[in-house]
C-alpha cells in the first residue's frame, strides 16, 4: 500500500494557501450573514401564517439556515478552478509524472481547497449567529447547539461524510472540466442542481410531498439535508444511521465513477500550452 | 458622433465578439437562466406548503419576483464596466486611458462588455411574468403597462446606482468590493417577496435606505389596483419609482467626487 504522506502534503499546502485569502473570507461572511437574515425573515413570516404546515420547527429551520450559510463553501457547486487552469496551461503534465494515484492526488487538493474556504467562514458565522446573537438578546434567531449528545455524536460522521461526498461530486466536475478545458459550462449545470437538490435552497421536506421519496434518496441529499437534520435530531436513531449509510453509499459510488472517468479522460488527454 | 451612437457602437462590438462563439454564448445564457430560475422554485415551494401570506398568493408574489429580476437583469447588462471597475480599471491603471478619451468615463464603462448571457435572467423573469399573469387576474390596461414600464425604469436606475456606488468605492479601496453583492443580489432576493411580510426595521431600510420597495412593492400594488396594507396613500404608489432615479443621481454625485480625487496607481 502506498504511503498517505504525499496526499496529506497536497491537502495541507492547498489548505494553507487558501487560508491566506482573508479579505475574501470576510466578504463571504458578510454576504452570508445578510443572506441568512433575509432567509430567516422570510421563513419567520411563513411560519407566522401557518406553522402547522411546516415539517420542522422554526428554531430548527433557523439553525438549518445558519448551518447552511456557515458551510456554504463546502457545497460542490463550482469546479476547482486550479484544475481547469492546470489543463489549459499544460501544468497537468507534471501531475501525470508524479508516482501517485492521480485521482487521490486531485481529491486531496480539492478537499484542501474546499475546507480552507469553509473553515474561517464557519468559525465567524458560529461566533456571530451562535454566540453574539443570543448575547444581544436575539436568542430566538440564533444558531443553536446540536439537539443532545446523540445528535452531536452522529453529526461528526455526518459532517465527515458530507465533506467526502462533496469532494467526490467536485471530482466528477473537475474531470469534465479537464476533458472540456473550460469550467464555465460545468458550473452552469452543477450550480443549480446542487443548490436545489442538496437542500441548500430549502430543506428538502419543504418541497411538495409527492417528491419526497425521490428527494431523500438522491446523492445530493447527503450534502446538506441529511447532515443538518441529524444535527437537530430530526433524523435520529435508525433514520440517522440510514442517512449516514446513504451518504457513505453515494460517496463510494461517486468516487468509483470518478476513478473510471478519470482513467478514460487521462488516456485521451492532450497536452496544452508549451 | 453623439453619445448614443457611440454607445451603440460599443454594444455592436461586444455582440460581434460574442457571436464568434455562438455555442458558448448560447450555453452560458441557458446556464444563467437555469441558475437564476431556481429561486422561483423556492418561492413556489414555500407558498405551496404554507398557503397565502400577508394577503398575497403565489401568483401575486411571482409578479414581484418577475419585475425585480427584469430590473436587475437589464441593469446587470448595462454595468459590467462598473462591476469590474476596481479590479480591471483602477488597479491596472487602465482608467487613465479612459480619462484621456474626450468622452464621459461613465459612458465608456457602460459600454464595456455587454454580456448576452445576462439575458438568461431576463428570459426566466419574463416567463415568470407570463405565469403570474395567468395565475392572477391582472388587468393589463394602459395604466398598468405604463406603471410596470415606469417601475422597471426606476428599478434599473436603482440597481445601476448601486453598481456605480460599488465602482466609486474602488477609488478608495483600489479593488472591487464584492460585499456590494449584498445590495444587488441580496436586494433581488429581498425584493422578490412582498414588503409587508418583513419586520418594520427591514421595511424601513428597503423604503428609505435602499429604496427597493419604491420600485417593486408600491408599483405592483398600483398594477394590481390594491390599496397598501401598510397604509401608504394610493396617489403615492405610481410615483414611488422616482426614488430609483434619485438614488442614481446621488450615486453619480459620489462618482464625480471619486473621479475628482482619483490618483493613478501608476502602472
Amino acid at each position: 500500500m502506498q504511503s498517505v504522506r504525499p496526499y496529506l502534503a497536497a491537502f495541507r499546502t492547498r489548505f494553507q494557501l487558501m487560508l491566506q485569502y482573508r479579505a475574501a473570507a470576510l466578504a463571504g461572511f458578510a454576504t452570508q450573514c445578510w443572506w441568512g437574515a433575509i432567509r430567516i425573515m422570510v421563513f419567520a413570516a411563513f411560519y407566522g401564517v401557518h406553522a402547522a404546515a411546516a415539517p420542522i420547527s422554526l428554531a430548527d429551520a433557523i439553525t438549518y439556515i445558519w448551518l447552511g450559510q456557515a458551510l456554504l463553501a463546502l457545497l460542490p457547486w463550482l469546479a476547482d478552478p486550479e484544475i481547469g487552469q492546470a489543463v489549459r496551461t499544460g501544468g497537468v503534465g507534471y501531475d501525470r509524472l508524479r508516482p501517485l494515484d492521480a485521482y487521490g492526488f486531485w481529491y486531496a487538493r480539492t478537499l484542501g481547497w474546499m475546507l480552507a474556504r469553509a473553515v474561517p467562514r464557519a468559525v465567524l458565522m458560529l461566533l456571530a449567529a451562535g454566540i453574539v446573537l443570543p448575547l444581544v438578546g436575539l436568542g430566538a434567531w440564533a444558531w443553536r447547539p446540536p439537539s443532545g449528545m446523540a445528535a452531536a455524536l452522529l453529526f461528526l460522521p455526518a459532517f465527515v461524510l458530507m465533506t467526502a461526498l462533496a469532494a467526490a461530486v467536485l471530482m466528477l466536475a473537475n474531470i469534465v472540466v479537464a476533458a472540456s478545458l473550460n469550467e464555465r459550462g460545468v458550473n452552469a449545470v452543477l450550480t443549480p442542481l446542487v443548490i436545489v437538490f442538496s437542500g441548500s435552497l430549502l430543506p428538502l421536506d419543504f418541497f411538495p410531498d409527492a417528491l419526497r421519496p425521490f428527494l431523500h434518496v438522491q446523492p445530493f441529499a447527503g450534502l446538506v439535508d441529511i447532515p443538518f437534520r441529524i444535527y437537530f435530531a430530526d433524523l435520529g436513531g435508525g433514520a440517522a444511521l440510514q442517512g449516514l449509510a446513504l451518504q457513505a453509499g453515494w460517496t463510494v459510488v461517486l468516487v468509483g465513477l470518478g476513478r473510471l472517468a478519470m482513467e478514460r479522460m487521462m488516456r485521451r488527454l492532450e497536452m496544452q500550452g508549451g | 458622433m453623439n453619445a448614443l451612437a457611440l454607445y451603440g457602437r460599443y454594444v455592436v462590438i461586444s455582440l460581434r465578439a460574442q457571436a464568434q462563439y455562438p455555442a458558448a454564448t448560447l450555453l452560458l445564457t441557458v446556464g444563467h437562466c437555469a441558475a437564476t430560475a431556481i429561486e422561483i422554485l423556492g418561492v413556489f415551494a414555500l407558498f405551496d406548503r404554507f398557503g397565502p401570506i400577508g394577503g398575497w398568493s403565489f401568483g401575486e408574489a411571482a409578479l414581484f419576483y418577475a419585475l425585480v429580476n427584469i430590473m436587475f437583469s437589464i441593469a446587470d447588462l448595462l454595468t459590467r464596466g462598473f462591476e469590474v471597475f476596481g479590479a480591471d480599471f483602477v488597479r491596472t491603471g487602465a482608467f487613465d486611458r479612459v480619462l484621456l478619451r474626450p468622452r464621459a468615463a461613465a459612458l465608456q464603462l457602460a459600454g464595456h462588455e455587454v454580456r448576452l448571457s445576462r439575458l438568461g435572467r431576463l428570459l426566466q423573469a419574463l416567463a415568470v411574468l407570463i405565469l403570474a399573469s395567468r395565475l392572477v387576474p391582472i388587468d393589463w390596461d394602459a395604466a398598468a403597462v405604463a406603471t410596470a414600464v415606469w417601475a422597471v425604469a426606476g428599478g434599473v436606475a436603482l440597481f445601476v446606482g448601486i453598481l456605480v456606488l460599488q465602482a466609486t468605492l474602488a477609488f478608495w479601496t483600489v479593488e472591487s468590493l464584492e460585499v456590494v453583492n449584498v445590495l444587488t443580489y441580496g436586494g433581488v432576493q429581498a425584493a422578490q417577496y412582498p414588503l409587508n411580510i418583513y419586520p418594520a426595521w427591514f421595511r424601513r431600510l428597503l423604503t428609505f435606505g435602499l429604496p427597493l420597495a419604491c420600485v417593486a412593492y408600491y408599483p405592483v400594488l398600483a398594477i394590481l389596483k390594491r390599496p397598501d396594507p401598510l397604509g401608504a396613500p394610493d396617489w403615492l404608489l405610481p410615483l414611488a419609482p422616482l426614488a430609483g432615479f434619485a438614488f442614481l443621481a446621488l450615486s453619480f454625485l459620489a462618482w464625480r467626487a471619486g473621479i475628482a480625487r482619483y490618483a493613478s496607481t501608476g502602472s
